[in-house]
């Protein structure tokens, strides 16, 4: 069974983030570590997908700056988002080019791990069709989204990855039109099972549902422990 | 030797994309495994690596296109004979003008459907205000490190985001152009205008003549953008029509004086005006069922429940919850059902399904004072009654002049299905039953 290491880095801006992500990456594609998956929560942050509409940010840069909000454009698929304390980011990085190589087969395995991580909370979570994450119908019927997906490839690692709302504020979406989807809404854990939840409930919970829906090992590293491995191996090939 | 560079496949369910970015230009020199172009699909972005070392000599899909995969998409030159190509300009250190077909529009083409109503695209005639004339210019830290790359002045360039916010697509179109100011564009947002539910999120005017002078912006509220949407769709698809009658309801003013404080201590809920309303609407909608109904394209649908909207002013907005089966309901019925809906409206407790499927809507401008209002249309109903405020005015009765309570009743509805005639004859029939009110309310 193939391993992947899965790190913890707790609460972290999304610029240091997204720099280890990206140095994660170059190292994959060297092949001098393996497969990761970075797990942590991100100060109030809106990020801009490549393809996003700047419009889709409905608050002036001065009401962003007003509510301590950081804005961050960002080479990820997708359009607007926001993230924030109580939200689970889940950034894999892997080489689809060792497990398969379907962007779009990896998308819905990330799907199907946050769906089966929701049902262990006794929530019936699903796919909407023609879109990407993961929903739950309100009693009326109306999806709302639970879980938002983006992700990025470079010859086959991927980076980015998934937001899923443990007890995030969910006022703070109010803030832009979250995906560019204007008439859905968002939703959390804690809205849906009306009681107090919190990230480190939630996250161990993902994690085997994620070396289950991949076929993983999973081993836990300290973000120190990665560090020196990647040095480690950076040495090794150095000198090689 | 000319090598072929195509859309990927990138998963077996995935048949074409669209190229989002080329990082070489024709003529550029490109390493084997070197990114090469950008391509999306769905939520998915991937940097797509050079097949082979040598030149960039074509590029046959430009930046917006979607191709099926295997699509040749460029061609390099691999032992380098081609380097100069002919129509490739030279990379020099000013912005040079885009390739004739590669000219890339500002945004994707298949994003960007027509306008629907031509008369939208009226703003545009509106000069846009010279970019020095506004203060501060609106830009992410990417957008101006691509400036400081390119040597662009952002006072050059137009900015189509949100409050005049320069975008990178406003950069690449920039450059694009020539590096020449770029022509006003509409302000129309491109995003989906296909879809009706999002048209009132439109700007009516250039951005940049809305930010002036002090200002705060404060974000929509969820349910803010539901009415503001819901609003606009009615209007757009609605050809809405006013009828104003008025009703002496002195009468049902000293019934409820004498028996309002007997009321509440006999049945705990407070006696209101609004129970009279509803009965005296739901009367007419049984006799003019074609008030009652929907509208599905070339078919009316009448509805045999009568379920009836009441809208509940809220400190955050509005809210219409319905009393379901109000043709059901006794009088008592009705005013606990109101006086719960608007309780639990303003408490938040409502329940999805309790703001759903009414047939007929009445809001209460007199609440507030209001001698009159007229309302739009609660979709999807085709009729919304308004009523005033019950005030003493002197009227004439057989050629005496007498104080009476009065209220002046008003009547939004679609003529695509009611006519004037019906709706006066409703209107005179809700009229007819509060003047001449005989049911027991207690």
């Amino acid at each position: 069974m193939k391993t992947c290491l899965v790190v913890e880095l707790g609460v972290v801006g999304y610029g240091p983030a997204w720099e280890l992500q990206r140095r994660l990456a170059q190292a994959r594609k060297a092949g001098a570590i393996g497969d990761v998956l970075l797990l942590c929560e991100h100060p109030h942050v809106v990020t801009l997908g490549r393809n996003g509409k700047p419009e889709h940010v409905r608050a002036s840069e001065r009401l962003l700056q007003q509510m301590g909000v950081e804005f961050h454009p960002t080479d990820r698929g997708g359009d607007v988002t926001y993230h924030g304390p109580g939200q689970l980011l889940g950034y894999p990085i892997l080489n689809l080019a060792e497990i398969r190589r379907d962007v779009v087969w990896y998308v819905r395995q990330i799907e199907e791990a946050l769906i089966r991580a929701s049902a262990d909370f006794g929530i019936e979570a699903r796919r909407e069709p023609g879109l990407t994450g993961v929903w739950v119908d309100r009693p009326s019927g109306e999806p709302e989204k639970l879980a938002a997906i983006g992700v990025h490839f470079s010859r086959w690692v991927s980076t980015h990855g998934f937001a899923y709302n443990v007890s995030t504020d969910l006022r703070y979406f109010d803030l832009i039109v979250p995906c560019g989807i204007r008439d859905k809404g968002v939703t959390s854990l804690e809205r849906l099972l009306g009681r107090a939840v919190d990230v480190a409930e939630f996250r161990p919970r993902l994690v085997e549902r994620f070396s289950e829906v991949f076929g993983f090992q999973m081993e836990s590293v300290t973000p120190g422990e990665l560090e020196e491995r990647i040095e480690k191996q950076a040495a090794v090939m150095a000198t090689n | 030797m000319a090598v072929d560079v195509v859309m990927p496949q990138m998963g077996e369910s995935i048949f074409e994309g669209t190229i989002t970015k080329w990082l070489k230009k024709p003529g550029d020199k490109v390493e084997r495994d070197e990114p090469l172009f950008e391509i999306s699909t769905d939520k998915v972005d991937a940097e797509i690596p050079a097949p082979a070392s040598g030149t960039l000599s074509e590029i046959k899909v430009t930046e917006g296109q979607t191709v099926p995969i295997k699509t040749v998409v460029a061609l390099i030159d691999s032992d380098g004979a081609g380097a100069a190509v002919a129509a490739a300009p030279a990379p020099a250190e000013k912005p040079a003008p885009a390739p004739a077909p590669a000219a890339p529009a500002p945004e994707p083409v298949a994003a960007v459907p027509a306008p629907v109503a031509p008369a939208r695209s009226a703003p545009a005639a509106a000069p846009a205000a010279p970019a020095e004339a506004r203060g501060r210019i609106r830009s992410s830290p990417l957008v101006r490190k691509m400036a400081r790359e390119q040597q662009i002045d952002l006072a050059q360039v137009r900015g189509t985001g949100a409050g005049g916010r320069i975008s990178k697509r406003d950069i690449e179109a920039f450059v694009a152009a020539g590096g020449v100011a770029a022509a006003p564009r509409p302000a129309t947002p491109a995003a989906a205008p296909g879809a009706p539910a999002h048209v009132a999120l439109e700007v009516a005017v250039p951005r940049e003549r809305l930010y002036f002078g002090r200002y705060e912006v404060e974000p929509m509220s969820v349910m803010r953008q539901r009415i503001a949407e819901h609003m606009v769709a009615s209007k757009r698809v609605s050809a809405h029509v006013y009828s104003v009658d008025e009703a002496d309801v002195t009468k049902i003013v000293s019934l409820r004086g004498k028996l309002k404080d007997q009321f509440e201590a006999q049945t705990g809920t407070k006696l209101t005006f609004m129970p009279f309303f509803i009965r005296a609407a739901v009367e007419a909608l049984r006799k003019y069922p074609t008030v009652n109904a929907s509208i599905d394209g070339t078919n009316v649908v009448l509805h045999r429940d009568i379920n009836v909207g009441i809208a509940v002013a809220l400190d955050w907005g509005l809210i219409v919850p319905v009393v379901k089966g109000a043709d059901e309901k006794n009088f008592l019925g009705l005013q606990r059902a109101v006086n719960d809906l608007a309780e639990r409206a303003r408490t938040k407790r409502l329940k999805p399904e309790e703001v759903q499927e009414g047939t007929f809507s009445i809001t209460n401008p007199g609440v507030f004072g209001g001698l009159m209002g007229l309302p739009v249309i609660n979709q999807p109903n085709v009729a919304i009654l308004g009523l005033g405020t019950i005030q003493k005015r002197p009227v004439v009765i057989d050629d005496a002049i007498a104080i009476r309570s009065m209220v002046y009743l008003t009547l939004s509805y679609d003529h695509r299905v009611v006519d004037g005639a019906i709706a006066h004859q409703f209107l005179h029939h809700i009229k007819k039953t509060l003047e001449g009110w005989a049911e027991p309310i207690l």
